[in-house]
């Protein structure tokens, strides 16, 4: 058995590793629901959805039209996103003057109906998907065995969130639309078709879940609820880390990943709530969170 | 009646029949998961599969009249309680049939004794429902998790495997599996490494599966179910502990579970069933018929159904009443045999005793089909295969 | 800012005094309880209980959504954790089910004490995703501790002897007191809206900074009103396990929460009868498309949007509208 302090060092490093893999859907998840949020000001409950349904896409072009995992990471959010488009056009956007909560309302109802949708087609039971045969294997790294698909959803994540952070901290684009979360009328007043860039962020913020669904479908079964749990851990994350900064998400979804990678050595029934332990401590002692600017 | 029949033709045969000469009127509600993690091992198929009993059994020509309903209890034990209570108080249901997830099936059990009526139980596969949670109602066919960690457990150790580390669900089901299976693993000589309970239900099983690996253990067992083994047999391929020379074991694994996974990832893997549907020449024919009306081959709990539903029948047959205090008498007093358990009996607790089968799951070079999945390991005797009468606790055992 | 601005075109129009129950609601709460009390003769007396247990459950949540402004997305826990001290109490203590029913209640008031202290924190959004994180935690609590029974959860309870002298074995004598019970909640739950305690709660919900300028202390309001809205959750649960004789996992997962939020929107929030035609509606639908799997599923998601989109006042709230008068 595992002693409290036991664990060679060596055992730690490839559980820090591993917390740090799971750290990395965190981050794109939350992060794309700090975007949603900074824009729109809606909690995208039906984020966990969407996240099943980048899987569900890659899984279908993979059996339907033999497209492989590589398209597939470039097609399935495409497809995610368009349809988060027609979402928002359709639905969110008439909710734009109403209270927050509606939003809120809304996409939980939008995430039952997917996930529904999904079961009835797909039923629940996981549908497979291989490892692409580039990223099977893995490197012995002397202390543990990384698979290199684990390996690359770090890089491919790490790459996702920094480009994204930079376009909308250092570029122009990113300007307008920090711009627009201030003050969309005046922005408007320059010229810009706001309704416009809201609408594609949210089909942005869509595309990063579903980035994250074609990530994870490789490792985790293809299944209907795939997203359902983990959206509630990310909102806890998302609270954690205040929705003050782009950076902030980031930085607090691989965090927490690490920590909760850690709690499974230390005390694994407890790894499925340390980070809503963390949440209450953070909500007592800095209620709007690590980044988070208070309203 | 052709063994291709349809199933409406049937069905209105049993009708046109019932107006000749019906003695008896059964009810049958079969009971189980409809859209969830055991549709596909429990679900329509168990239905398809009672109805088949019907019709082999050719009911309406004995004066049986059978009329079978179905509900999707969601694997959820409210639910199924509430189905189950309304069955039984409104719509006159006589027997609940397969009711897998072990919570649904202990709380229609309890209904079925506190209304009286019979309860075969084909899906769930808590022991509890023969040990502590034994009720003169409940007959438990197919297998339970005594059986499976047991039959798998012992036919490992003693090819060998003698350091354990299990990996478990943390929750009742769970931990009663892995302390069942460390049991034989001490009997036989071996010793458990460790173990790790990982939160139910649960996505990623790296961490576990790392500890696994680094525990140096044998066999790594996975005393969990459903959606959660499928992904850590997924993500134990993706560490690749079969390559490094570590044995899988999984508790609780279905043909199903295995089907999903692909032979690619699930090679290697041992586990225990009672039926599988390329054991002989009957079942292959029986599971043919089956695999026409499904598209698939049957799990051993639908064959449990089928079977479950043919011993009742002859037994209501025999009595030519359906009271279920005596139906019940008759179905443990008459030994079982069918086509597809082979012969057996019902013990006093409830348990339906018949022989179990250890598989290892093939390498995909060996299979020959889709469903050609497992090779037969070893046939463990029906008298080995479930817990004995005297240690599961139940009060109906004096 | 956390008012449901669209809700008020419904309730501007509610009472201005805070005196007696207006004719017309006393006329609506009798013909109820004539319905109730002849109802069981007619219909499946546990569906009308599991009604009813669900009727009184919305209503503790309509009193924090729609009169205090709080979105709470986690009132699972409430009602889940009543349901297993209850359920617990009943059946391992052997107690007559109105002590196990008091016992799961008060659980409620605590834990909804702590989660309410610390949720409060957060406004809007916030405070719907810290709620529902909560519920969660509550959630593995229940997985893990070792009296709830993981995924049996707790089976089998007795239903007892009321006072531990009249049985309550027989479903129709059961469904009196479950009558009762819910009865009894609803009036307390009318009568907190309607004092002034309700009144102080509507103005921080149409501009808390203003009732704050006035000098009240708009947290402790809140408190109190997560407080006992938490109770009356709780008072559902520990009923509901005493009815079904069952506590389970369901009753403290998010979809539960979910669900009942569903009842609230679709009925009315703000409105003191919505919560009941809401939570009558989706049981019954619940009960009849069972077999459907899925689809139970998919329609709900589709009402919420519905109900979001076109529908924002609930039925009993367009009711209201067209009568022009509160209800």
């Amino acid at each position: 058995m595992f002693e409290l302090l036991g664990i060679p060092p060596q055992a730690l490093f490839g559980q820090l590793l591993l917390g740090l893999i799971n750290g990395a859907f965190y981050a794109i998840l939350s992060l794309g629901l700090a975007i949603i949020f900074g824009l729109l000001n809606i909690i995208n409950f039906a984020h966990g959805a969407q996240y099943m349904l980048g899987a569900l896409a890659s899984w279908v072009l993979l059996n339907y039209f033999g497209i492989n995992y590589w398209w597939a990471l470039l097609l399935a959010p495409i497809v995610v996103g368009i349809l988060g488009v027609i979402l928002e056009r359709l639905l969110i956007s008439r909710l734009y003057h109403l209270d927050h909560l509606y939003g809120l309302l809304l996409t939980f109802g939008l995430a039952l109906i997917i996930q529904g949708l999904a079961r009835n087609e797909y039923g629940i039971s996981g549908l497979p998907y291989t490892i692409p045969s580039q990223l099977s294997g893995g490197q012995n790294l002397g202390f543990m065995f990384l698979p290199n698909y684990r390996g690359w959803v770090v890089v491919a994540s790490l790459v996702v969130c920094l480009t994204t952070w930079f376009v909308i901290e250092k570029t122009r684009l990113g300007a307008y639309l920090r711009a627009a979360t201030e003050n969309p009328t005046l922005v408007g007043a320059f010229g810009i078709n706001v309704p416009r860039m809201i609408t594609l962020t949210y089909g942005f913020g869509i595309a990063l879940a579903a980035f994250a669904g074609v990530l994870a479908a490789p490792i985790y079964s293809v299944n209907p609820n795939m997203g359902a749990d983990l959206i509630i851990v990310v909102f806890a994350v998302v609270v954690i880390g205040g929705m003050g900064s782009i950076l902030g998400s980031i930085v607090t979804g691989f965090g927490l990943g690490v920590i909760e990678g850690l709690t499974r050595v230390f005390y694994p029934e407890g790894s499925s709530v340390v980070i809503f332990v963390i949440m209450a401590i953070v909500l007592l002692v800095k209620p709007a969170g690590l980044f988070g600017r208070t309203a | 009646m052709k063994k291709t029949g349809f199933l409406i033709a049937s069905l209105a045969a049993t009708l046109f029949a019932s107006t000749a000469f019906a003695d008896v009127a059964v009810k049958l509600g079969v009971l189980n998961d409809r859209s969830g993690v055991y549709s596909d091992l429990a679900g329509e198929g168990s239905v398809v599969a009672a109805q088949m009993a019907v019709e082999d059994y050719k009911a309406a020509d004995k004066g049986i009249t059978v009329e079978i309903i179905s509900a999707d209890h969601q694997n959820k034990p409210d639910i199924a309680s509430n189905i189950a209570r309304q069955w039984y108080d409104q719509d006159g249901v006589d027997v609940i049939l397969d009711v897998p997830t072990s919570s649904a099936a202990l709380a229609v059990a309890e209904i079925t004794r506190e209304k009286n009526k019979v309860f075969m139980n084909s899906g769930g596969g808590t022991s509890d429902l023969t040990g502590k949670a034994c009720s003169p109602n409940t007959i438990h066919w197919t297998y339970d998790s005594w059986q499976l960690a047991h039959g798998t457990a012992s036919a490992i150790v003693a090819n060998g495997g003698k350091s354990w580390f299990f990996v478990t669900a943390d929750y009742a089901f769970g931990q009663a599996m892995e302390r069942d299976a460390s049991e034989v693993v001490k009997e036989g000589g071996g010793e458990v490494l460790g173990s790790v309970r990982h939160p139910f239900p649960g996505t990623d099983f790296s961490s576990y599966l790392l500890q696994a690996q680094s525990s140096g253990a044998q066999v790594v067992a996975f005393a969990n179910a459903g959606g959660d083994t499928v992904n850590s047999v997924k993500q134990a391929s993706e560490f690749g502990l079969a390559q490094s020379g570590q044995q899988l074991a999984g508790l609780l694994v279905f043909v199903n579970d295995v089907h999903s996974l692909g032979l690619q990832t699930a090679q290697g893997l041992m586990l225990t069933e009672s039926f599988y549907w390329d054991l002989n020449d009957e079942t292959r024919a029986w599971s043919a018929r089956f695999e026409e009306k499904m598209k698939k081959k049957p799990s051993m709990v639908q064959a449990g159904v089928y079977a479950s539903v043919l011993h009742y029948l002859k037994a209501v047959e025999a009595l030519g009443d359906k009271d279920p205090t005596k139906v019940l008498a008759k179905m443990k007093e008459m030994p079982t045999d069918d086509i597809l358990f082979g012969k057996g009996m019902i013990r006093a607790d409830g348990r339906k005793i018949h022989q179990s089968y250890l598989f290892k799951v093939k390498k995909p070079e060996e299979s020959k089909g889709e469903w050609d999945l497992y090779d037969l390991v070893s046939t463990i005797p029906a008298e080995q295969s479930f817990r004995p009468l005297d240690q599961g606790g139940c009060s109906l055992v004096k | 800012m956390t008012a449901l601005t669209e809700t008020n075109g419904a309730t501007m129009v509610v009472e201005r005094g805070n005196g007696s129950m207006p004719r017309y609601q006393i006329a609506i709460f009798l013909a109820l309880l004539a319905l109730s009390l002849a109802a069981p003769f007619f219909l499946y007396p546990v569906f009308l209980m599991k009604v009813m247990c669900f009727a009184l459950f919305a209503c503790a949540l309509n009193l924090l959504l729609g009169f205090g402004g709080l979105l709470s997305f986690g009132h699972a826990a409430f009602f889940g954790s009543a349901a297993y001290v209850s359920a617990h109490a009943a059946k391992v203590w052997g107690l007559t089910p109105e002590v196990a029913i008091i016992l799961g209640t008060l659980a409620a008031v605590v834990l909804g004490f702590v989660i309410g202290l610390l949720a409060i924190r957060r406004q809007g959004i916030y405070f719907a995703m810290v709620t529902l994180a909560f519920a969660q935690m509550v959630y593995f609590a229940a997985l893990q501790a070792p009296f709830t029974g993981g995924e049996d959860g707790i089976q089998n309870v007795p239903r007892g002897d009321l006072f531990g002298a009249i049985s309550m074995s027989s479903d129709l004598s059961l469904y009196f007191v479950v009558l009762v019970i819910t009865f009894g909640g609803l009036l307390a739950i009318y009568r907190i809206i309607h004092s002034p305690f309700g009144q102080v709660l509507k103005a921080i919900r149409e501009n808390e900074p203003r009732a704050i300028s006035l000098g009240y202390r708009v947290n402790s309001y809140k408190l109190a009103v997560f407080i006992l809205s938490a109770g009356f959750a709780g008072l559902a649960g520990a009923t509901k396990a005493i009815v079904f004789q069952l506590a389970s996992l369901t009753d403290v997962y998010w979809s539960m929460s979910g669900e009942v939020v569903l009842m609230v929107l679709l009925g009315g929030m703000g409105t003191v009868f919505g919560p009941l035609v809401g939570a009558a509606v989706i049981v019954t639908m619940q009960n009849y498309l069972a077999s459907f799997g899925a689809w139970v599923t998919i329609i709900q998601g589709c009402i919420f949007v519905v109900s979001v989109m076109l529908f924002r006042e609930g039925i009993v709230g367009v009711i209201a509208k067209l009568i022009r008068r509160p209800l």
